[in-house]
């Protein structure tokens, strides 16, 4: 059991009280979260260790160490933690939180991504005016709530990576497209939308996730919708899980379950046969986090002649890809400290699978994972796609102009 | 050491600029304004020197655009005074020769040891406003300033960059003004529950400044977006093709040793 000191214990009792999970006083030191992790091996303080020296009261060692910047929030650990201790969003964020406090400054290129949101409310530091970029050129009719306020079914928030980022953009379009094909009243924020804030959160930067919260909070009032879809399991977790805490709650879905409930509709509509082997990559968010396994393997399956296989991790035991809890912006750091980065042995996973494509739900995936490809020498063997591009392809709803 | 610092706000180049209908100024309406970064720069290399040798940071700026976040950030970095210039004009800043004398008067009665300026902001590239400061001032000035060291308590070793990397090391008296271009490490990062702390208990001393008369000495005849003049040249081919024409390249414009 855990030797505590009082500060230690102060802490871990400050720990306790924010109510993640079960009480971190309760560790046995079993180092099952050590062992699980799949950057424990190059932690200075893996997360048993870390729990051990933070009851003992040397907090000050921990903040300075590299290792507190290498959790890629996977949730391996927390998962697994034979007594319920939560130490992804528990643990790590504390921690985070008291080296920021006391001055410590995270790695350079995770500042970038807080000034970003701090000043655009996009963690690619892009013009908010530029947020429906990602539209241009769209065949359907885009309803924007912040101009003309309407009850609509689905609000739909976007996301940063869709919005900005040229690989997700087709992704953000393909998904009006279906939208609309099955008949859903949907509506997006246009300018307005902020980012929802998650990975900040995860990053113990609580004021700047609060500072989102609110802004959220100011776009949202009055609107009507009867639930929000988002694509970034990130900003799922935040919607269920951080913003009920600051009295917002709104049923909310990630793509995939909304799309999954809606699976005859979709299969009806589908035209077109993918002739492929698929693998898919569980994300951990709402993967791990949520138990959602079924749900992208059922939309995978009803696509006409598409052969889905399994990679030798898969659901539970996934492989995360990376970038979850702010580690998008820390593969250098991790690299430096960690030797690897996770989505290039994940790409190497599912090539062994012999498929031709890697399935992926999350926006930050399609770029993690076609670096992989190319640092990892398989690009052109290992295609990487949207679950929602596979979906618009069997719908026969792909891009019709060249963008 | 009494330390000042001068900070401006500057159009945030992440919008497009667009000119205004007098076709001689920027359209200050469709722009959004940050922290100019040399200023940022500034500010750390001042907090850099009270950490080292003690005494206090006292951050300026001119009432304009998010003037009133940027005093905050400072006041949670460890600013121990913000103060704010009104000048009776929010909507637009006051071109350097204008600006000097203001900052000059709220500077005379806080009897600072050095003024840090950022050597220059991206809507004035050749750097007027910190020699100007000096100026009024009538004290010493180096620009394009990268480190400073405390030498006594009456001069500081200061190291300015010239072209090609050479750097020259230079004493001054104090009191003195230093155009910063880069502190000795990256402005650090304020956790935002600091800079909010800020907000609560920091407050921003408000401060009418007399104006000067605007002294056109120079006037802008006409601004414009430049005219692309050379098109890019897309390299195309096989990999291998695209890279030997890279080399060629390198070694074509002498960047290949
Ligand atoms: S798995 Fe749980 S009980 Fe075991 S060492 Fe880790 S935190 Fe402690
Ligand atoms: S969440 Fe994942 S990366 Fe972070 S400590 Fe736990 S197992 Fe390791």
């Amino acid at each position: 059991m855990l030797q505590k000191t009082s500060s230690g214990l102060d802490f871990l009792e400050q720990l306790a009280a924010t109510g993640e999970g079960d009480s971190p006083l309760g560790c046995m030191q079993c180092g099952l979260c050590s062992a699980s992790c799949p950057l424990g091996h190059a932690m200075e303080y893996p997360p048993r260790r870390l729990l051990l020296r933070a009851a003992a009261g040397q907090l000050d060692r921990l903040l300075k160490s590299p290792t507190l910047w290498m959790c890629v929030g996977c949730y391996l650990c927390s998962f697994r933690c034979p007594r319920g201790i939560e130490l992804t969003d528990g643990l790590w964020p504390a921690l985070r939180d008291r080296a920021m406090q006391a001055g410590i400054q995270p790695p350079t290129e995770l500042q970038e991504t807080f000034q970003n949101l701090l000043k655009y409310g996009n963690v690619l530091g892009k013009s908010p005016r530029q947020r429906l970029q990602w539209a241009d050129g769209l065949d359907v009719p885009v309803l924007d709530l912040s101009k003309q306020p309407q009850p609509v079914e689905v609000l739909w928030i976007v996301g940063d990576y869709p919005s900005y980022y040229p690989r997700n953009q087709p992704v953000a379009r393909a998904f009006a497209r279906i939208l609309t094909a099955l008949g859903v009243r949907w509506g997006v924020l246009g300018t307005k939308e902020c980012a929802l804030g998650e990975c900040d959160r995860m990053f113990g930067e609580e004021g700047l996730f609060e500072m989102l919260v609110e802004k959220n909070r100011q776009l949202l009032q009055g609107l009507q919708f009867k639930m929000i879809v988002v694509l970034d399991p990130h900003e799922f977790r935040a919607i269920e899980h951080y913003y009920p805490r600051y009295g917002m709650r709104y049923p909310v879905e990630h793509y995939v379950t909304f799309l999954a409930n809606r699976l005859p509709e979709l299969t009806a509509r589908m035209v077109r046969s993918v002739e492929a082997t698929v693998t898919y990559h569980d994300n951990c968010c709402v993967g791990r986090r949520y138990q959602c396994f079924d749900p992208p393997r059922a939309l995978l399956g009803a696509i006409p002649g598409l052969k889905l296989v399994e990679m030798e991790r898969n659901r539970e035991d996934s492989l995360c890809c990376g970038g979850g809890g702010g580690g998008m912006w820390l593969d250098a750091h991790i690299v430096a400290h960690g030797g690897y980065r996770l989505s290039d042995e994940r790409i190497k996973m599912a090539a062994r699978t012999g498929a031709q494509i890697l399935a992926v739900s999350c926006p930050f995936e399609l770029s993690r994972f076609e670096d992989a490809a190319k640092v990892t020498g398989l690009e052109g063997k290992v295609q990487v796609r949207d679950i929602v591009e596979l979906l618009a392809e069997a719908m026969d709803l792909v891009e019709k102009e060249s963008v | 050491m009494k330390i000042a610092v001068v900070i401006r706000q500057v159009p945030d180049l992440i919008e497009p600029l667009e000119v205004d209908s007098t076709g001689k100024a920027l359209d200050l309406s469709s722009a959004a304004f940050v922290l100019n970064e040399s200023d940022d720069h500034a500010l750390e290399q001042a907090l850099l020197l009270k950490e080292k040798h003690g005494g206090s940071v006292t951050v300026l700026g001119i009432d304009f655009g998010d003037v009133d976040s940027s005093l905050y950030a400072a006041a949670a970095k460890g600013a121990d005074q913000i103060i704010k210039l009104l000048w009776g004009d929010p909507n637009r800043t006051p071109p350097p020769q204008q600006a000097a004398p203001m900052y000059a008067e709220v500077l005379r009665p806080l009897g600072p040891d050095l003024v840090l300026v950022g050597v220059q902001a991206h809507d004035e590239l050749d750097g007027v406003l910190p020699a100007e400061l000096a100026v009024c001032l009538g004290w010493p000035y180096v620009g394009v300033v990268r480190g400073v060291q405390a030498a006594n308590g009456k001069s500081l070793l200061v190291c300015k960059e010239f072209p090609g990397a050479v750097m020259a090391q230079f004493e001054v008296r104090l009191p003195a003004v230093l155009g910063i271009l880069g502190a000795e490490q990256p402005p650090r990062y304020v956790p935002v529950s600091r800079i909010r702390a800020a907000m609560k208990t920091a407050s921003i001393a408000e401060q009418q400044v007399a104006v000067p008369p605007e002294a056109v000495r120079v006037e802008v005849a006409r601004l414009y977006p430049p005219a692309p003049t050379e098109r890019a040249e897309m390299l195309t081919g096989s990999p291998e093709e695209v890279a030997s024409r890279i080399a060629a390249l390198l070694e074509e414009k002498g960047l290949l040793r």
